[in-house]
């Protein structure tokens, strides 16, 4: 009982009884089953809650550890270790926040074998928490793979017309990075004999230094981990999966994938490359900003010639999260801060752009951007609230992505690894472009004459449900774009002590 | 005949007194009464299985040491009994419905698993070569069980014949090694091979050897039997020939080159190195093409046979070679398991003449039947290795022993096939649940409750691994 009930084992593992209870229920019964899986991400909400009450803010160590020795035969030293940190808080909170979320945008938009998405939904969260809060390479590798199964399905089975491709393509291609992470993590394994991370992290420095691992070595196995991670973030010019994945999955698919499944991929650079390879982190900071920058500028251009605007907005986040990508690698305070507020930024503005595309899209069927225009008339509160997403998406001061752009961009200027303020320079034109692709995206949909699709249907407001599932990303938007230091407080002392431990 | 030498082989013993009694008494079971036999053959195998557990333990030679008991041959045993079990269960509802029930079915397939038991105890080359033999004949006849359906025929003639080729060089390769040691028992060859620099005789027929039982497990280049064999052969027969037969190929491996050829590792870890390697990658890019699932399994089947002989590469090495061999033994188990789930669902869409065994068979099985659809999903994952399944931890663990014994590249190019393999297997997942279709399946209570408990283990034993890690280092443990 002491195992089950462990603050992060009960929020990782609490959607497995919705899971269960769901299973035995008829499939017919499609509301009900919606409840369910409903309340099960409430309470999961619930206990991240209670999580964040026992998490000690000025602790920058590892907290709340569930640790418990697993697999202890034959060399192996494996533990069930779950255990968090102000790097990875904020994100649990985040995956907690967006899958009920998700779950309410689903309540009219899937009809269709509602049983078994939910099942998969839940799945999905239990795979996601598990990722930010495994502390033994063994265990995050289960989780980091599992969340691959469920996703893979939710595209699969509820997708759009090319679904069947995405979804492959989706698996074999996150598959084809993580790959080689596995074959990283045991080369680590054999050389520290554990799996264990912050055990790996004391006998680490050793054998470095006595040269066991040799630098060269290191950088190899900082690739090998960078190739998994890279594909998830996904960092140009690994991102051809995004938009496929994104026009293709669900409403509440996008969600999650932009929302919590890309973070996996910042998170896990930021848990492992950072804090296990130092040396090799500093060497590649200057390569990571570049691609990072091309990134930013690419990822800008190719949005604003999109004409799918579930496109569009999948093209920003290569955009967007090369952002938090320069961030996190100009290795310093404010760059990793920013970077980590950035992911959450990120997960709110672009999870309230996708969910907002679903609610039109369930009426019209289409997401051409040319055949919508003048929206705002018919469908004020749709057009406010689309307004304010996009504004957050762009980095308008006073909401939440002016914030972590800034500290982003101040971090990298003054970056000592990066070494020069000319990625910082560059990527800074990036946000201009953005509020050329999304200004345009506004005013071509919302403003001017009515288009076509506006004519032909009927197009209702958006109803109190609706309402309901953007209004809590509403008021984080603002929240954290006025207020923003409780949230920093959170993350500061984990950076610092990341940072101290890197030989800059 | 001493009460050690009883001992040491009392289970085969009561395996094959049972079996010729059971050829008998199958002479007075009226024929629409077959189960009967089914069922006095399961009881066989039960009470050989009784005693084999009984024996986990103890240790002991038989024979003027031509068999040996030991932690390896009890835990190989097990697998093998367990195998011939759940192979019973699938084939008794599908020998009905084909048209095949005949008492012989089961009488073959107790004395193969004699076959094979002896197999895995045999620590003298003559006793490999009988039990080589012994097992084979009855799977050459069950090949060609459907008769006269010329699939089958042409299946046994096939395996009969490049069976045989492969006997003739174990055969061989067993005279070279006579010649140049001038003994057969497998401690003697390890010491007149230590003793100075290991003569080219020796080394032939120990590649002489390695080819024999490349034939038995499938491996590449000696593969081209496979996939007309699992395909011809009545599909119980396969199951079972696909899981039962590889284990007792990659025993005879593991003991012969174990104990007796470790001196010639420097010139043998080359050739394994490139069998695994071949096997891998040629086994999963030819599964991709396949569009019956008999033959899609036949590669995958190859396939993992590689994944299995990555685990003999390191085996010179004296401190990583115990790891490696219970990651094969370990990797030997979870191919098991999944190899009969994935079986029995094929069986269970199987229709008379071949019909029901193409991959697009299985489009919108989901729909109809979730349970079986999701119980094919979980066999898929565990093939490709993905969480949270046996097969995840079986390639976590081989992957490791390899990468120990100093061979990445191996490893790489491990995770890199199953990569490749993970596109063929979800091509049967696509089938099932994102294409529309109107499958119908077979229900028959034997075969659900096969496929049931072999999908639950596949997942239940990815969470507990521990103590299946353990019996398979303890079985190693005790080569050395």
């Amino acid at each position: 009982m002491e195992f089950l009930l462990q603050p992060l084992t009960l929020l990782t593992f609490f959607p497995l009884v919705g899971v269960l209870v769901i299973l035995f229920m008829n499939s017919e019964a499609k509301t009900a089953i919606r409840w369910v899986a409903m309340a099960t991400t409430l309470i999961t909400f619930g206990i991240s809650l209670w999580v964040l009450t026992l998490f000690t803010a000025s602790n920058p160590n590892l907290q709340l550890d569930a640790k418990y020795p697993w697999i202890q035969v034959a060399g192996w030293n494996i533990y069930y270790y779950l255990a968090v940190d102000g790097l990875s808080i904020l994100l649990v909170l985040l995956t907690a926040f967006l899958t009920p979320i998700s779950i309410l945008s689903t309540w009219t938009a899937v009809e269709d074998r509602v049983k078994d998405f939910m099942i998969f939904f839940l799945l999905l969260e239990v795979g996601m928490m598990g990722v930010f809060l495994a502390q033994d390479l063994f265990l995050f590798y289960i989780f980091w793979e599992f969340t691959l199964v469920p996703m893979y399905f939710l595209i699969g089975l509820w997708g759009g017309p090319r679904r069947i491709y995405a979804a492959i393509k989706f698996f074999l291609y996150t598959m084809a990075g993580s790959i080689l992470m596995l074959v990283a993590i045991l080369f680590l394994g054999i050389q520290t004999n554990t799996f264990n991370i912050p055990e790996m992290l004391t006998v680490l420095p050793g054998l470095y230094s006595s040269g066991t691992i040799t630098a060269a070595t290191q950088m190899l196995l900082f690739i090998a981990f960078a190739a998994a991670f890279a594909i998830k973030v996904p960092m140009w010019p690994l991102h051809s999966w995004l938009p496929d994945a994104h026009v293709e999955a669900p409403t509440a698919g996008s969600v999650i994938l932009a929302g919590v499944l890309l973070k996996m991929g910042t998170y896990g650079f930021l848990r492992f490359n950072i804090q296990l390879f130092p040396n090799a982190t500093i060497a590649a900071a200057p390569w990571i900003a570049l691609l990072a920058t091309i990134g930013i500028i690419y990822g800008a251009a190719v949005s604003y010639a999109q004409s799918d605007v579930k496109k569009l907005v999948a093209y920003s986040s290569v955009s967007h999260l090369g952002f938090v990508m320069l961030g996190m690698f100009a290795l310093n305070v404010q760059g990793v801060s920013g970077a980590i507020l950035q992911m959450i930024n990120h997960g709110l503005s672009t999870g309230a752009l996708f969910l907002l595309i679903g609610m039109v899209y369930e009426q019209t069927h289409t997401r051409e951007i040319k055949v919508y225009g003048g929206l705002w008339k018919i469908m004020p509160i749709f057009g406010t609230v689309m307004l304010i997403s996009s504004l957050s998406s762009m980095g308008l001061p006073g909401l939440n992505g002016f914030v972590g752009e800034f500290t982003i961009l101040l971090g990298a200027f003054g970056s000592k690894a990066i070494g020069s303020p000319w990625y910082a320079g560059i990527s800074a034109i990036g946000v201009i472009m953005a509020a050329v692709y999304i200004l345009y995206m506004f005013q071509k949909m919302f403003l001017g004459p009515a288009g076509e699709i506006t004519k032909e249907h009927e197009l209702k407001d958006l109803n109190w449900r609706e309402i309901l599932t953007v209004a809590p990303l509403l008021i984080l938007m603002f929240w954290i774009g006025l207020y923003p230091a409780p949230f920093f407080n959170l993350i500061a002392p984990a950076v610092e002590q990341l940072l101290s431990a890197l030989p800059l | 005949m001493t009460q050690t030498d009883f001992s040491t082989l009392l289970p085969l013993t009561i395996l094959v007194a049972c079996a010729c009694v059971l050829l008998l008494v199958d002479l007075f079971i009226p024929k629409n009464r077959k189960g009967i036999t089914a069922f006095l053959a399961a009881l066989s195998l039960a009470v050989t299985l009784g005693f084999t557990i009984s024996q986990i333990g103890s240790e002991s030679t038989g024979f003027n040491g031509m068999v040996t008991l030991d932690g390896f041959s009890a835990f190989t045993s097990i697998l093998i009994l367990v195998s011939g079990l759940l192979g019973f269960a699938l084939a008794y509802g599908y020998l009905k419905r084909m048209g095949l029930e005949r008492g012989e079915y089961y009488v073959l397939i107790l004395f193969s698993i004699s076959g094979m038991m002896l197999m895995s105890q045999a620590s003298d080359l003559i006793i490999v070569f009988l039990a080589l033999e012994l097992l084979s004949i009855p799977l050459y006849v069950l090949a060609a069980f459907a008769r006269p359906n010329l699939q089958s025929e042409e299946a046994g003639v096939k395996y009969f014949l490049l069976g045989a080729f492969a006997t003739g060089f174990i055969v061989y390769g067993t005279a070279l090694i006579f010649g140049a040691t001038g003994t057969t028992s497998l401690s003697g060859i390890f010491s007149a091979a230590s003793n100075g620099t290991p003569s080219l005789l020796l080394t032939i027929g120990a590649a002489l050897l390695l080819v024999g039982f490349g034939f038995k497990v499938a491996a590449v280049p000696f593969h081209m039997w496979t996939p007309d064999v699992y395909q011809g052969s009545p599909t119980a027969v396969t199951a079972f020939m696909s899981s039962g037969a590889k284990i007792a190929g990659f025993a005879a491996l593991l003991r012969v080159f174990a104990t007796a050829f470790p001196a010639l590792s420097a010139d043998l870890t080359d050739i394994l190195w490139a069998l695994a390697a071949l096997t891998m990658i040629v086994g999963n890019i030819t599964a991709i093409s396949q569009t019956n699932i008999k033959r899609m399994l036949a590669y995958s089947s190859i396939a993992h046979a590689g994944y299995i002989l990555m685990a003999f590469v390191p085996y010179g090495n004296k401190d990583v070679m115990p790891i490696s061999i219970a990651a094969g033994l370990f990797y030997l188990v979870s191919y098991v398991v999944t190899n009969f789930g994935t079986w029995g669902v094929v069986i269970a869409l199987e229709k008379a003449e071949g019909k029901g065994l193409e991959i697009a068979d299985y489009a919108g099985l989901a729909k109809k039947y979730p349970a079986l659809a999701a119980a094919m999903t979980v066999f898929m994952l565990s093939f490709i290795g993905f969480p949270p399944t046996l097969g995840m931890v079986g390639k976590f663990y081989l992957f490791r022993a390899v990468i120990a014994g100093g061979y990445p590249g191996l490893a790489i190019i491990g995770v890199v096939t199953s990569l490749v393999s993970a596109y063929y297997y979800l091509r049967v997942v696509v089938n099932m649940y994102m294409r529309e279709g109107d499958p119908t399946i077979e229900r028959e209570s034997w075969l659900d409750f096969t496929t049931a408990i072999t999908a639950i283990t596949t997942v239940a034993l990815s969470f507990a691994p521990q103590w299946l890690f353990l019996m398979a280092s303890t079985a190693v443990f005790r080569l050395f």
